[in-house]
């Protein structure tokens, strides 16, 4: 492949500029518009035309992680002044906390599936993209190939079947079963991705270090994980951004105990009006282990989408 | 240090066969040098030494013992490559610290420090241990790949054309240091080139692979000057040794039909004439291209001649080689 090594124009740098700025904005807006809401006042939420300029508010976030009732005014009038400065926002409109909300126990659940997948999934994805990738498997193409063809239909095709199954094998609503069915549906991926970034690595430098007086396994963890670094901080981004992310599985086969975020946060809407503020605070909240984990791995990140496209 | 035999080594990949029952003796302490075009199978046979490859057939024995199943590790080798494989995510320091450190040596630090230093002393690495093993040119990434070998005390060292990305500055100091060393330690070095120099140098002894076949094994002067065939003779020689018909300059011997004439088998000044069609000053020696007879053959002669294209030299074969139909040695 050629590529074309003059400089662009100014005017060029400057259209591309704009072309690139508009389409960050454009695939912002909705996040900014979440961020914003979730720190507007329920009535500020649903104004119209939207507010672009707000007073803050933490009302979403205090109604995300508690429970509460309202009171009758003389009630409310024993309990004397609020104490805490959430307290305050929920008097304000005749309310009482009662305790927490569920959301804390959900986002647990959530990191608990979604690490614990994206685990499985790169550590078992490793060990076996290194062996399809080194080893004489047999029938390995028709193996690969069955791999991939896991892909071919939306899980959610088997997902019949799969309620069936986990119910009958007690994993309904646990968070092992969840753990495992995101693990089986990333495992093609990861093992595809992952195979692709070991096979770039020359198998030279393993046998160097077997002559250097070491195992293959040691070979393996010593020279190849390292090397394969930037492959299986990818391939754990797409993982985990898969896993966090899923909803239809998610709200088919829990519902108490390992109830993860995504299906919990649209039921907060539910819960006395229309709380706008709080689903947003919800789902802002939620998006911040990713990000960090994202950012974490960023650089890893931009070598994988290219890699096979870059020689080193 | 150990002598490594191998004993009707043959090793096939598919359809090509790598190997054909070879069998070699490198002597304990010596120097062997591995000469044969690409695909003689020299690399096949320092992977069969070294266990990366098994052979189809056949032993290899190390210091008098059998190692078939022991694994690369167990059988105590070092091998540089002819593709530098450093470890990238390592510095020049690790990389050389890194046979030391396996499980196999355990060397205790002060060990492991004082070796690296002296080794990156020798091959001229030292201001470059800290840096990341990619941070270096071509030609310092095969020095460090050669100095992870000569930190160690194998059984045998096993190289593969290592000095054939390196300028020819470096190749000429490295190749009396690998010399050096060799002769110091009296290690066994079992060493693939395809330069002449490093052959007829370094060499204690030279063996000749055609086809996964040794065709010959001997000390390079051996090889030099009493090749057993014409393959073998094309080995060694530079300019490359004249093959022409046996009977061009008179009567051959009568099975002959090859006569083979190396540069300095060809007297100048007397016998018959031939045609200089080119002269190429080299500084220390001058090549004559000339044509005897419609045929080309290349000589060597005085640095200073004043022999231009299309002067008149008298030509005489002296003590040529002789060659039979099949390419073999007639004595």
């Amino acid at each position: 492949m050629s590529f074309s090594i003059t400089e662009p124009s100014n005017r060029q740098k400057w259209i591309a500029g704009i072309l690139v700025i508009g389409y960050a904005i454009l695939t912002l807006i909705p996040l900014i518009w979440i961020i914003a809401t979730g720190f507007k006042t329920p009535s500020d939420a649903i104004a119209y035309p939207p507010k672009l300029l707000f007073t803050p508010s933490l009302e979403g976030y205090v109604n995300l992680f508690t429970s509460r009732t309202r009171l009758a005014p003389e009630d409310l009038a024993a309990l004397g002044d609020p104490t805490t400065w959430y307290d305050k926002i929920v008097r304000s409109y005749d309310m009482v906390i009662t305790g927490p909300s569920r959301y804390g126990e959900r986002f647990m659940n959530s990191v608990v599936i979604g690490f614990g997948s994206t685990f499985l999934s790169v550590f078992l994805g490793t060990i076996a993209a290194y062996a399809f990738s080194r080893f004489k498997v047999p029938l390995k193409d028709d193996l690969l190939f069955f791999i991939l063809s896991t892909r071919m239909m939306p899980p959610i095709a088997v997902a019949i079947p799969i309620f069936l199954m986990y119910r009958e094998l007690g994993l309904s609503d646990t968070r092992l079963g969840m753990i495992l069915l995101y693990t089986a549906v990333n495992l093609s991926l990861s093992v595809w991705l992952l195979k692709g970034f070991i096979d770039e690595i020359p198998v030279e430098y393993e046998e160097a270090a077997l002559i250097d007086g070491y195992t293959r396994f040691q070979a393996f963890y010593k020279v190849v994980l390292p090397q394969a670094a930037t492959g299986i901080a990818s391939t754990a981004i797409f993982c985990l951004i898969f896993a966090w992310n899923e909803y239809a599985f998610a709200a088919l086969l829990t519902s108490g105990t390992a109830q993860t975020a995504p299906p919990f946060i649209p039921t907060i809407i539910g819960a006395g009006g229309k709380d706008w503020p709080a689903v947003a605070a919800g789902a802002t909240l939620f998006l911040v282990p990713i990000m960090v984990f994202t950012i974490l791995l960023r650089k890893h990140l931009l070598r994988g989408i290219t890699f096979g496209a870059v020689r080193k | 240090m150990a002598e490594v035999r191998l004993h009707g080594v043959t090793k096939s990949f598919g359809a090509t066969t790598a190997l054909q029952e070879m069998s070699i003796t490198v002597p304990d302490g010596s120097f062997v040098v591995l000469l044969g075009p690409t695909g003689a199978g020299k690399t096949t046979l320092l992977r069969m030494v070294s266990g990366l490859d098994k052979p189809d057939m056949g032993e290899v024995f190390i210091g008098g013992q059998p190692v078939r199943g022991l694994t690369p590790a167990q059988r105590n080798v070092a091998m540089v490559f002819q593709q530098y494989s450093l470890y990238p995510h390592l510095t020049v320091r690790e990389n050389m610290e890194f046979p030391l450190k396996s499980p196999l040596l355990r060397t205790p630090r002060a060990e492991i420090t004082r070796k690296v230093a002296e080794v990156a002393e020798v091959l001229q690495i030292s201001h470059k241990l800290e840096n990341k093993a990619t941070a270096l040119s071509g030609g310092e990434m095969q020095r460090v790949s050669i100095g992870r070998a000569l930190v160690r005390n194998p059984a045998v060292y096993l190289m593969d054309e290592p000095l054939s990305s390196l300028d020819a500055k470096l190749r000429a100091d490295l190749r009396i240091e690998l010399k050096n060393i060799q002769a110091n330690l009296g290690a066994t070095f079992l060493y693939v080139t395809h330069d002449q120099v490093e052959a007829m140098t370094m060499a204690t002894h030279v063996g000749v692979l055609d086809h996964g076949r040794l065709v010959q094994f001997g000390t390079p002067r051996e090889i030099y000057e009493n090749p057993v065939s014409i393959y073998a003779a094309g080995r060694l020689g530079q300019p490359h040794i004249n093959i022409l018909p046996a009977d061009l300059f008179g009567p051959a011997p009568p099975a002959a039909t090859k006569i083979g004439l190396r540069p300095e088998q060809i007297r100048q000044g007397e016998g018959q004439d031939s045609l200089v069609k080119r002269v190429e000053h080299l500084g220390d020696q001058t090549r004559l291209h000339l044509s005897f007879n419609h045929h080309d053959l290349i000589t060597v002669t005085d640095a200073h001649t004043t022999l231009q294209a299309g002067d008149i030299v008298k030509i005489q074969p002296q003590h040529p080689f002789y060659f039979d139909a099949t390419g073999a040695r007639i004595l």
